[in-house]
């Protein structure tokens, strides 16, 4: 069934853009992070311009995520105090990002720079995960003991607070630098910024894992309905047929996918999800160094009259 | 102003009654609506050639060039080249209030029509189509085999956005014709002009002009509009809905 999409410009296939939903909905619920950068790949390659994927995606993660926090918060699995200092950066970050979103747009160069930080963030990550899933997996199957958690120079900087339902004393610098920095990420690249933000919660801020996920969720929804604004008032690009499209189908995988990955073991869980950023950065770095088959590309500058 | 243009069209309206035909043409649907289901559509333009009593009376064979232009927009093409290894966009060149939409369709190839010399001055065939680019501080139309200007006019005619068909126009008798306006899914809302040429013999005779337009209706307009007028409603509407579905499928799936 042909739907004719009004900002996009484009009749798509309505069970396509479900089931492309609802796939993601299932990888994104499996791994608990947004998959926008599953997402935003595909709509492209279904034609949909970058910007208008980029904007309209970023509505698809909002319902998602929400669903998500909905369920953990039930089960009192977010910190509320973590989460507004992680929000004062996500909000500056988003705001950033979709200024810089205009900027590139104007000079021709947005499709690039999407491209590029795709494949440096999704190598980086993707292999990192990948690389600590496989040692993590080896340390278990010899039956040691995984290593203790010490403390870095992150814990070394001034202005301490503390966040009661992690249970940790952590400095409020950090935090508000990773929000940041996954506000900015997230506007520009049209994803969530769940896959990094959950390692880096763990791995460098030490938060426990029973909030880190729940938590990261509050992060993602609230940047992602604020890019949502951002984007629609800024750009004008938020295609919401489209967008409603992709939350249903998103927001049913995502359930599905939330009681499969309860099945599967958290080592395997990140190999897999390490491999999959890492094959989604690797055929973007694939593209940009093969020689395109048309060296030439035509943007229309707006219709007049 | 107004009985300026008035008198104008009053002395192209004589001045194209004095000349020896008259084309009288019509297409199928001068409103194509764009509804939910909306995947493209064909038009037909049909017409004939009227002759009256000053016709030379040795004048029956008639060539036509029907051309269709989308409304105008400026677009920029855009060259990749490697640098760095990577493969990245550097030079452009600006094309400035071209037809989004343009389609020549004739009775039989454009150079057994008429001479080079007129189907330049005419603009028959892609080629000798007006393309204005910024060049520098210029605005000019480059040769026809200019690489950005060739790469355009193929870009566009890959998307089914240009056209040309030189077998497109049938004539049904010696002086009734027609032909399908083909109009791909993708194309631009908006206004759409047509220009028929007439020529006999090599010459130009006469031309006729209609129009048509593709309009959004009802749910993609309101929804089209609001986007550009009402942004931040809209973006306040499409973040309720987010939430709505987050919150509705968590009642759904909801495991107590």
């Amino acid at each position: 069934m042909q739907l004719y999409l009004p900002i996009a410009d484009l009749p798509v296939n309505v069970f396509l853009v479900l089931a492309m939903g609802a796939a993601v909905g299932f990888v994104s619920g499996m791994f608990g992070i947004g998959g926008g950068f599953l997402m935003t790949p595909l709509l492209i390659f279904i034609g949909i311009t970058p910007a208008v994927a980029v904007a309209s995606v970023a509505s698809h993660i909002a319902a998602s995520s929400f669903s998500g926090a909905l369920s953990y918060w039930r089960r009192r699995a977010i910190d509320p105090a973590l989460a507004s200092v992680l929000l004062c950066g996500g909000v500056t970050g988003t705001t950033l990002g979709v200024w810089a979103f205009t900027q590139l747009r104007a000079l021709g160069q947005l499709d690039l720079m999407i491209a590029l930080s795709y494949v440096v963030l999704l190598t980086t990550v993707g292999s990192l995960m990948f690389s600590e899933g496989l040692r993590a997996l080896m340390r278990t199957r010899r039956g040691a003991l995984p290593p203790r958690r010490t403390h870095n120079w992150i814990h070394g900087l001034p202005l301490k607070m503390r966040f009661k339902r992690s249970k940790i004393y952590l400095s409020v610098i950090p935090v508000v630098v990773v929000g940041i920095l996954i506000g900015f990420i997230g506007a520009i690249m049209g994803i969530g910024g769940g896959f990094i933000l959950v390692p880096i919660m763990i791995y460098l801020l030490r938060v426990p894992t029973s909030t880190v996920i729940g938590t990261s969720m509050v992060l993602t929804l609230v940047t992602m309905l604020f890019a949502t604004m951002l984007h629609a008032v800024t750009n004008h690009l938020v295609d919401a047929v489209l967008a409603l499209i992709l939350m249903v189908g998103g927001v049913t995988g995502a359930q599905f996918g939330a009681r499969a990955g309860q099945k599967i073991r958290g080592e395997q869980l990140r190999l897999l999800l390490g491999l999959l950023i890492l094959s989604v950065g690797i055929r973007f770095a694939i593209e940009l160094v093969i020689q395109p088959s048309d060296l030439f590309t035509i943007r229309e500058l707006g219709v007049s009259g | 102003m107004t009985r300026t243009l008035l008198t104008i069209a009053l002395v192209l309206l004589l001045g194209g009654a004095a000349r020896a035909e008259r084309l009288i043409v019509s297409v199928s649907n001068h409103r194509v609506t764009v509804t939910p289901n909306y995947s493209g559509e064909e038009l037909v333009l049909f017409g004939s050639v009227e002759r009256d009593a000053t016709t030379p009376a040795d004048r029956t064979a008639y060539d036509l060039v029907v051309t269709v232009r989308g409304p105008r927009a400026d677009m920029v093409t855009r060259r990749k080249e490697r640098t760095f290894g990577i493969w990245i966009n550097t030079d452009y060149r600006q094309f400035l209030q071209v037809p989004s939409y343009l389609a020549l369709f004739a009775n039989r190839p454009f150079d057994a029509i008429t001479s080079p010399e007129i189907a330049r001055r005419q603009q028959i065939g892609l080629n000798n189509v007006l393309l204005t680019q910024r060049v520098g501080g210029d605005y000019a139309d480059v040769v026809p085999n200019d690489a950005f200007r060739s790469a355009f006019i193929r870009l566009r005619t890959q998307r089914g956005l240009y056209r040309e068909d030189p077998s497109a126009v049938t004539f049904l008798t010696p002086t009734l014709f027609r032909t399908g306006i083909p109009l791909p899914a993708e194309v631009p809302i908006g206004t759409y002009e047509i220009e028929i040429k007439l020529f006999a013999n090599g010459a130009f005779i006469g031309k006729t002009e209609t129009a048509f337009e593709i309009v959004k209706v009802g749910f993609e307009q309101f929804v089209a509009t609001t986007a550009r007028h009402n942004g931040f409603l809209y973006g306040l509407a499409t973040v309720a809905m987010a939430l709505m579905t987050g919150w509705m499928a968590s009642i759904v799936f909801r495991k107590d």
